[in-house]
């Protein structure tokens, strides 16, 4: 399906509308990189990429380290932190387990509000929805609130092929948009520039796209935000469409939340004539009344704030407020996958707040571009395994993404179980290794282990082995640095201790016990 | 089959473990009392802490007795130097006219001002629905003392009058208040703050879309 | 007067990396106990805690390493083991692989909550924050993730060594950070977890510690091989071996 409606979207490209002017490969707006995300290398190989990259580690590991402190600190000046989490967790369930009811509920309430609601099964689905309300308007560009599930449908690069501009608003996603680069974070998507990079980009890239970098601009922060306000300013007041996610839909009222901080969020939610909004089916909560657990831990939880600047609420269409042509998308692409999974549903109460991948050590290390995902860290090697399955080799690759830590499971305001279910993702990779025909030296090795470990008679010859093998290398006390591999993964940057000349058992024994 | 029937079969199959017909709250219990007054902090009243957590985000606070109010919005007008403000139609009368009254340029948004005219106003004066102590929050619901939405969003000063009697504790008094709004077809707008990044090197900048100057007179009774 | 571990029959988890590689380990466990008054037992029946296997996705072959140990350690009051890591396994992951075995599953609860890392018994069971250990040393002290975040044994190894005579314990900047082992992570992602190693390595010096101590080997192996191979000259040391040192030791 995806071939069809990708072979559609650049006919109707090339056949151009007025935007491409016959010129089918100018694009409108700036390319991303090229390649697929889920084409990407197995993880450890991306990571190891991306460790080589000392700028973007620093950048990273300063960046996480505040925002864990700023966190720690918010959360900790609520009482009822605990309450609140479970409460969510709780909340999140029982909309899921009661998901189709809840939907339903929610689209009555929308339809009656006068908004338009679609379905999606999937992201070529969702994206050509999207298009073919935007060719319906009649204009080729649109604004972009900062979403993550139209990230997760490459919505972008469905609208360019369609001839239409889409103009992301939120700094970062500015900042990476116009960097041809790819968000690494759920929240703080150029996490991984720093500030002078971030000014090389906008004196590049700015001009050619609408407003221009001031001359002169330095890379203090506030200089820079007030670049994008001025670049982004004649693209809010001209838009026709705009377009958004959603951070929760309530079903007994059908009303849509967006949390911002900016005010780009709510200039595309209110300036245009035009909104659509792409929400995941997942996004549900029953009531309205349930904004006052979420709205208590989103912010304190993703920026650190008692909270964020801008939240805007509404329901289908406002007489003379706001946009009078109103469309929800509820989008499934692998959704209901998770959903079905008893031990991975509980990755769909994600809010998406990023306290997770702020907290984890293998995060700050690498960055989200390792993940072959939009959705990086602890909530990343989860999730994108359930939406996307586990066929490709960086798809069965995350779920060892991990030291099981436990870090992002303590932070988590949902209370997502992150170690136990990436050892039961974990044990979906291993059954369908263990299921191919072909050798590999890690199911070779656990069949090996798991007949030693079974018995303590057997277990203690490994003992008498390892005696051995202390008593030939004494007096030495670690091994070199040259050993083959696998033993090299580790002693390549690490001494090995050489075995003692007795294990503990047969010291034990000797002693006389 | 349709995408709608599709998902919503999908949804049904893949939750064959939650019992047919039942309820959702008896199913999945929510340990939560709603719409619970917050704590205030030891020998802090609920203004007191709203005028902190307002400044605590970069908004300008002024606590002003009512009769005082018409007075004080002219003052910070002039003092941020706005030529030109727009006022809801709601907006109450005596505060329109002190404004006429110093010279400034007052709109009104019926017809509609185009986004342009409202980006060349200087500022918007509006009342709320809320205040909310414990986070620094204002909500507007839009009513009319508070206009449409791009009034308090285009110009680049946005001065607000709360009375002392709207700021509640924390977010599950106001969310509970907000229901009221939300069933009338309103949109709500929460604003704490002026508008704000945090996206480069995660360090706060004041001002980027939304308005750049939050100035909150708390209307106190006299 | 009584020693606080009189007449206690203790079965010592030695855990599997103790027993081949840090033996000196389960051995002072061994002495401390004893010297409390305990009778140590090693049920030579065990093996592990199977968390190798387990964590790796290898549930069957967790599942007999399960057997193993709760047939090693039935009928022990007490099982005392030197690694947060291994008890936290035990804990939390034995039930849950034994849940379609009744007949295992009721014997693997009794085992699991008898189960108490090194710190937990002395505090908990046996009552005694001073063991009379002498250890005249600058120490830092690394939280392993699995003490902390699965068998949450909280402040009780620093209640333990703030009671140690000599001792001096300095600030491990960063503590709560995983020092990249993560057991099959470290071969299936060695460049992260070589970088995390070092990270931690770099603190553990920075701490300017003699010594940098935690309740699990296997981090201790991690954080060790680093400082080793970088010549830093802090030494790794077992919670248990500090204890365990008194002024005749």
């Amino acid at each position: 399906m995806t071939t069809t409606v990708g072979k559609d979207l650049g006919e109707r490209a090339t056949s151009g509308s007025g935007a491409t002017s016959g010129t089918a490969h100018k694009r409108l707006t700036p390319a991303p990189p090229p390649g697929k995300l889920e084409d990407s290398p197995a993880f450890p190989a991306a990571a190891k990429r991306e460790l080589g990259n000392t700028q973007q580690r620093d950048n990273l590991l300063r960046a996480t380290a505040t925002i864990r402190a700023k966190r720690a600190a918010r959360a900790a000046e609520v009482d009822q932190w605990e309450e609140l989490r479970v409460a969510a967790a709780a909340i999140k369930d029982r909309a899921h387990r009661h998901l189709a009811d809840y939907l339903e509920q929610a689209e009555a309430n929308l339809t009656r509000a006068g908004a338009h609601v679609h379905w999606a099964r999937d992201a070529a689905e969702a994206n050509q929805i999207v298009v073919d309300l935007v060719c319906q308007t009649g204009v080729h560009e649109v604004v972009k609130v900062k979403s993550m599930v139209t990230q997760e449908t490459e919505l972008n690069e469905a609208l360019e092929a369609a001839g239409i501009a889409a103009w992301e608003t939120d700094l970062a996603e500015l900042i990476v948009q116009l960097g041809h680069d790819r968000p690494s974070h759920v929240l703080v998507p150029a996490i991984h520039r720093n500030r002078s990079e971030i000014r090389d980009i906008f004196v590049k890239e700015m001009g050619l796209y609408g407003q221009a970098a001031p001359e002169g601009i330095s890379d203090q922060p506030a200089e820079l935000a007030a670049a994008a306000r001025r670049h982004l300013r004649d693209k809010f007041l001209r838009a026709e469409v705009g377009i958004s996610g959603g951070n929760f839909i309530v079903a007994d009222t059908g009303s849509l939340v967006i949390v911002e901080s900016e005010g780009n969020g709510r200039m595309c939610l209110t300036l245009p004539k035009t909104l659509i909004s792409v929400v995941g089916i997942e996004k549900v909560v029953p009531t309205f009344e349930d904004l006052e657990v979420f709205m208590r831990l989103l912010p304190r939880s993703s920026t650190g704030e008692r909270m964020n600047p801008y939240t805007s609420m509404w329901t289908g269409v406002t007489p003379g407020d706001g946009p009078q042509d109103v469309h929800v998308v509820l989008v499934d692409n692998g959704r209901t996958n998770a959903l079905a999974d008893p031990a991975g549903r509980q990755t769909l109460r994600c809010i998406r707040c990023s306290a997770c991948m702020n907290t984890c050590p293998v995060y700050a290390q690498v960055g989200g571009h390792a993940y072959g995902s939009v959705y990086p860290g602890p909530i990343g090697i989860c999730l994108t395994p359930l939406l996307r399955g586990l066929d490709r080799p960086i798809d069965r690759s995350l779920p060892y993404a991990c030291t099981l830590c436990g870090a992002c499971t303590e932070v988590c305001p949902v209370k997502i179980e992150f170690p136990d279910l990436i050892v039961q993702l974990r044990r979906r990779v291993a059954e369908s290794k263990q299921a191919e025909r072909r050798p590999h030296l890690e199911t070779t090795a656990m069949a090996g282990g798991r007949f030693v470990f079974a018995r303590g008679s057997r277990f203690g010859l490994v003992g008498y082995v390892t005696g051995l093998a202390g008593r030939v290398l004494a007096p030495r006390r670690t091994f070199g640095r040259h050993l083959p591999w696998p033993a090299s993964l580790w002693t390549r940057a690490r001494d090995l201790p050489v075995p003692p000349k007795r294990s503990f058992r047969h010291w034990w024994k000797g002693a006389g016990r | 089959m349709s995408a709608r029937s599709e998902i919503l079969a999908r949804i049904r199959a893949g939750l064959s473990d939650v019992p047919a017909g039942s309820a959702p709250d008896g199913d999945v219990p929510v340990p939560w009392e709603y719409g619970r007054a917050g704590a205030l902090p030891a020998g802090v009243d609920v203004l007191e802490l709203f005028v902190e957590r307002c400044r605590d985000y970069k908004a300008v606070v002024e606590r002003v007795a009512a009769d005082g109010v018409p007075a004080a919005v002219v003052r910070h007008l002039t003092e941020a130097g706005v030529a030109s403000v727009v006022l809801p139609a709601g907006l109450d009368e005596a505060w329109r006219d002190a404004v006429v009254a110093a010279g400034v340029e007052v709109l009104g948004d019926e017809p509609l001002l185009s986004a342009a005219a409202l980006d060349a106003v200087g500022g918007v004066v509006t009342g709320a629905r809320v205040g909310i102590a414990e986070t620094g929050t204002i909500v507007l619901d839009h009513a009319p003392d508070q206009g449409r939405r791009a009034l308090t969003l285009v110009p680049d000063l946005h001065l607000c009058v709360i009375g002392a009697e709207q700021v509640v504790s924390d977010v599950p008094e106001a969310v509970a208040l907000l229901r009221a709004s939300i069933e009338a077809g309103r949109p709500l707008t929460w604003v704490s703050g002026p508008s704000a990044t945090s996206d480069i090197e995660l360090q706060r900048v004041e001002g980027v879309h939304g308005p750049r100057t939050l100035i909150i007179l708390l209307r106190e009774v006299s | 007067m009584a020693r606080p571990g009189e007449n206690l029959r203790v079965g010592l988890f030695a855990t599997c990396i103790n027993d081949l590689l840090f033996p000196g380990t389960p051995a002072a466990v061994t002495r401390i106990l004893e010297r409390l008054g305990c009778r140590v037992e090693f049920p030579t029946a065990q093996t592990c805690c199977g968390q190798m296997f387990t964590n790796t996705g290898y549930f069957e072959a967790g599942l007999d390493t399960v057997k193993a140990y709760a047939q090693a350690f039935d009928g022990y009051d007490y099982i005392v083991g030197p690694s947060g890591s291994c008890v936290g396994s035990v804990r939390h992951q034995h039930q849950m692989l034994a849940e379609s075995h009744p007949a295992l599953a009721e014997k693997v609860a009794r085992v699991v909550a008898a189960t108490y890392d090194l710190s937990e018994f002395l505090i908990d069971v046996l009552g005694v924050d001073d063991v009379g250990a002498v250890f005249p040393h600058t120490v830092t002290y690394h939280p392993s993730c699995h003490s902390v975040r699965v068998a949450h044994v909280g402040d009780k190894p620093l209640r333990l060594l703030a009671k140690v005579q000599g001792l001096t314990l300095v600030e491990l900047p960063d503590a709560a950070t995983c020092c990249g082992f993560g057991g099959t992570f470290s071969l299936k992602n060695p460049d992260l977890s070589i970088a995390l190693g070092r990270q931690k390595a770099a603190n553990v010096v920075a701490s300017g510690a003699e010594y940098v101590v935690a309740g699990d080997n296997a981090c201790l192996m991690n954080i060790g091989g680093v400082l080793h191979r970088e010549g830093a000259g802090v030494k790794p040391i077992h919670l248990a071996q500090i204890l365990a040192r008194t002024e005749a030791s």
